[in-house]
């Protein structure tokens, strides 16, 4: 059910504050087509269900639990559905979860209205989507060679490092430059740049890696 | 926020708010520290400077480290109504020498068995006249001039003695052993009852509500309550007759039978209202910690959230002024929330603190919002603060010169080597053509970088923005690759 080119792609908002969704909604304008809105778990997942539509605009932080939740709920039935996840935190265990449920990028709520779009579109044709955060995030995750305890049965080390090029365009990413920019700058093009982002969000997902979940928790002692 | 200090603030009001207003007896004590019981920040730091001063004070106790987490502090004994289950003498005196409050009630009731109940009189005694925490006078001292009171005590001590005193007609072990305790213990009770200030009043209240609801005008008996209060009221009577006809059987045993009757039957009496008495308790505290967190919170977002906004109403017709304030606040804001870490103006210790700090003083300073990310961080070295101080300069650079609407600062600690990349999308400049200024500036970047044996890469173009990128080897590692400028470039 993916968006077919020029049509734009069918958009459900999740998030609890009513006044964010209208400004979104509002923002958002012709761009993409906002289907239907939900302020709760529950809510969300009975939208989203009727509707099924490209891209789900999620919040992370949720009165009835986060949004794994919603992702965790609306995987089962429909695989097809896209999460692109929304907070006002960059508190690294709030993304990095709700990341690994299954949402294909994370953006936060200072981002632009055309870079919002640009996003929901990138999303909605299968491509993930980092902010500027997230990559700092990933690239301090997956810093540290794998420590003894990592390597285990599971241990993949193509699932658990990341490669020098993904980690250069995460850098770039992290300095805030858009695809096209990174395309230019690497010598690549723009769909190579985002093939590399998609393997880093699999790798972010499927990676056994303890580092990703201890440094999570470390981080907030520091 | 230093953390100890307004833990100490916000212990103080709440006292004074539960004390009578105006009562001299509750003159503050300002030169003494007041700990929250429960504990916010800086917790583990509390807990290691009591177990310091318990290692100097008494090197040669054994077991201390089971301490809990009141301190052996060096004050006067004084009561804490805070953890009490009574009168809050025992959590003083575990608090005063450094025990776990647990600990000292059981050596109380150990020693109540042992001493055939003289410790409850004393006990009873000690909540008199040890001053409750924070306070100077003690109950006792107030009961002094309380002439009914007094009176009170006196009469209902005598009545007590006329019973017992009837009652050792049945049984003369009775009076002998627990007679003189009943009666001292009855008149301190009278007298802590009447003088008590009124929070301890309320929360003795508390605790003898239920026994009023069981007499003849209780409340709805359910038959629950009838079936448990007739149950009981048997095991009582036969437990008591049993006790007071043991005085003529030879059976060891029958005594000891009485008792568990006796026990039983009490039990079963009050048992529920223990149960209620605990739950209390504990929902109390659980209140007490809420309202404290609330506090903590509410001063938080009045001294930053609404000052600012504040500040903002009265400078809206300033969007500079705005945006730059509104910014501020959210970046304290969620350091705050997200971080655990409050905004310290004292010198950064690690490369990640120090670039948050450039992000700080930019922005305060120049009112362009600069993005930064860091991966990983280290301990600052003279090198590093060298890195610093020359990003500190590109971004203040791209504030001032770029016209760029946010910058973006990134730091990646490396096990070789730092780098930190200052960007911007303004208007860029020309290499080439340098103007005179910019190029000093430029130099005292790149001065200080290779002075320290690290290396500058600047690519600009006009219109397109500038990017800095600085490079410094880390010392720790041996032989940093010298050509490691601008590594993540091409």
């Amino acid at each position: 059910m993916s968006a077919t080119a020029g049509a734009p792609p069918r958009v459900v908002l999740v998030d609890d504050h009513g006044l964010f969704r209208s400004g979104v909604r509002a923002e958002l304008g012709r761009q993409v087509e906002v289907v239907g809105e939900a302020d709760d778990v529950a809510p969300a997942i009975e939208v989203i269900g009727r509707l099924v539509p490209d891209v789900v605009l999620l919040d992370v932080h949720l009165p009835g639990g986060g949004g794994q939740a919603v992702i965790a709920a609306v995987k089962r039935d429909h695989p097809e559905v896209r999460f692109l996840a929304l907070s006002a935190s960059d508190a690294p265990e709030d993304v990095i979860a709700v990341i690994r449920a299954g949402a294909r990028g994370y953006v936060t709520k200072t981002i632009s209205t055309a870079d919002l779009a640009d996003a929901i579109r990138r999303v909605a044709d299968g491509d993930a989507v980092f902010s500027h955060r997230l990559a700092g995030f990933v690239l301090d995750a997956f810093a540290a060679a794998p420590s003894p305890e990592d390597v285990k049965p599971s241990f993949d080390p193509e699932l658990d490092q990341l490669t020098s090029r993904e980690r250069e365009v995460l850098r770039l990413i992290a300095q805030g430059y858009t695809y096209k920019e990174i395309a230019r700058e690497l010598f690549i093009s723009v769909k190579t740049v985002e093939s590399h982002v998609s393997s880093v969000l699999r790798k972010l997902q499927l990676s056994s890696r303890h580092q990703l979940t201890r440094w999570a928790a470390e981080r907030r002692l520091t | 926020m230093p953390s100890a200090g307004q833990g100490a603030g916000q212990g103080k009001p709440r006292w004074q708010l539960q004390g009578p207003a105006g009562n001299d007896g509750y003159v503050q004590e300002p030169s003494e520290p007041t700990w929250p019981p429960f504990r916010f920040h800086g917790g583990a730091g509390r807990r290691d400077w009591r177990a310091d001063r318990d290692w100097q004070t008494r090197p040669d106790w054994p077991g201390r480290t089971r301490r809990w987490r009141h301190r052996g502090n060096g004050e006067p004994l004084r009561r804490d109504p805070e953890d009490r289950l009574a009168g809050g003498v025992a959590a003083g005196i575990a608090a005063w020498r450094g025990f776990s409050p647990t600990t000292v009630r059981i050596a109380f009731v150990v020693a109540a068995l042992i001493s055939q109940g003289w410790v409850v009189p004393i006990y009873l005694g000690g909540w008199l006249l040890i001053p409750a925490k924070d306070t100077e006078a003690s109950i006792g001292s107030r009961a002094r001039h309380d002439s009914r009171g007094i009176a009170l005590a006196v009469g209902l001590a005598s009545l007590l003695c006329v019973v017992l005193g009837l009652a050792s007609v049945l049984n003369p072990w009775l009076i002998n052993t627990y007679g003189w305790q009943q009666v001292i213990s009855v008149a301190f009770l009278a007298l802590v009852w009447r003088n008590a200030p009124d929070s301890e009043q309320a929360a003795m209240r508390r605790l003898v509500e239920p026994l009023e609801s069981l007499g003849p005008g209780g409340t709805r008996a359910s038959r629950g309550t009838v079936i448990r209060l007739s149950g009981a009221l048997v095991l009582l009577g036969a437990g008591v007759i049993w006790l007071l006809t043991s005085h003529e059987s030879i059976a060891l045993l029958r005594p000891l039978a009485g008792l568990i009757l006796v026990a039983a039957g009490i039990v079963l009496l009050l048992g529920p209202w223990w149960l209620r008495i605990a739950r209390d308790l504990v929902l109390e505290r659980q209140a007490r910690a809420r309202a404290e967190e609330r506090a903590d919170i509410s001063a938080r977002v009045h001294d930053s959230v609404l000052q600012t906004l504040a500040l903002i109403q009265r400078r809206a017709g300033d969007p500079q002024q705005v945006v730059q304030l509104a910014r501020a606040q959210e970046r304290e804001l969620r350091s705050w929330l997200f971080e655990g870490r409050t905004l310290g103006d004292g010198d950064a210790t690690t490369f990640a603190e120090g670039i948050r700090q450039i992000q700080r003083d930019v922005e305060a300073r120049h009112g362009v919002p600069v993005e930064i990310v860091t991966v990983g961080d280290c301990p600052l070295d003279n090198d590093l603060n060298a890195l610093l101080a020359a990003a500190r300069e590109a971004t203040v650079n791209a504030a001032k010169w770029s016209g760029a609407s946010v910058i973006s600062l990134f730091a990646e600690v490396e096990p070789e080597q730092v780098e930190a990349a200052v960007r911007d999308r303004g208007k860029g400049f020309d290499p080439d053509a340098v103007p005179g200024d910019r190029k000093g500036l430029a130099e005292s970047i790149h001065g200080r970088m290779t002075r320290h044996g690290g290396s500058v890469a600047v690519h600009s173009a006009l219109g397109e923005g500038t990017k800095v990128t600085l490079t410094m080897p880390r010392t720790a590692a041996p032989a940093a690759p010298a050509g490691a400028a601008g590594g993540n470039r091409r």
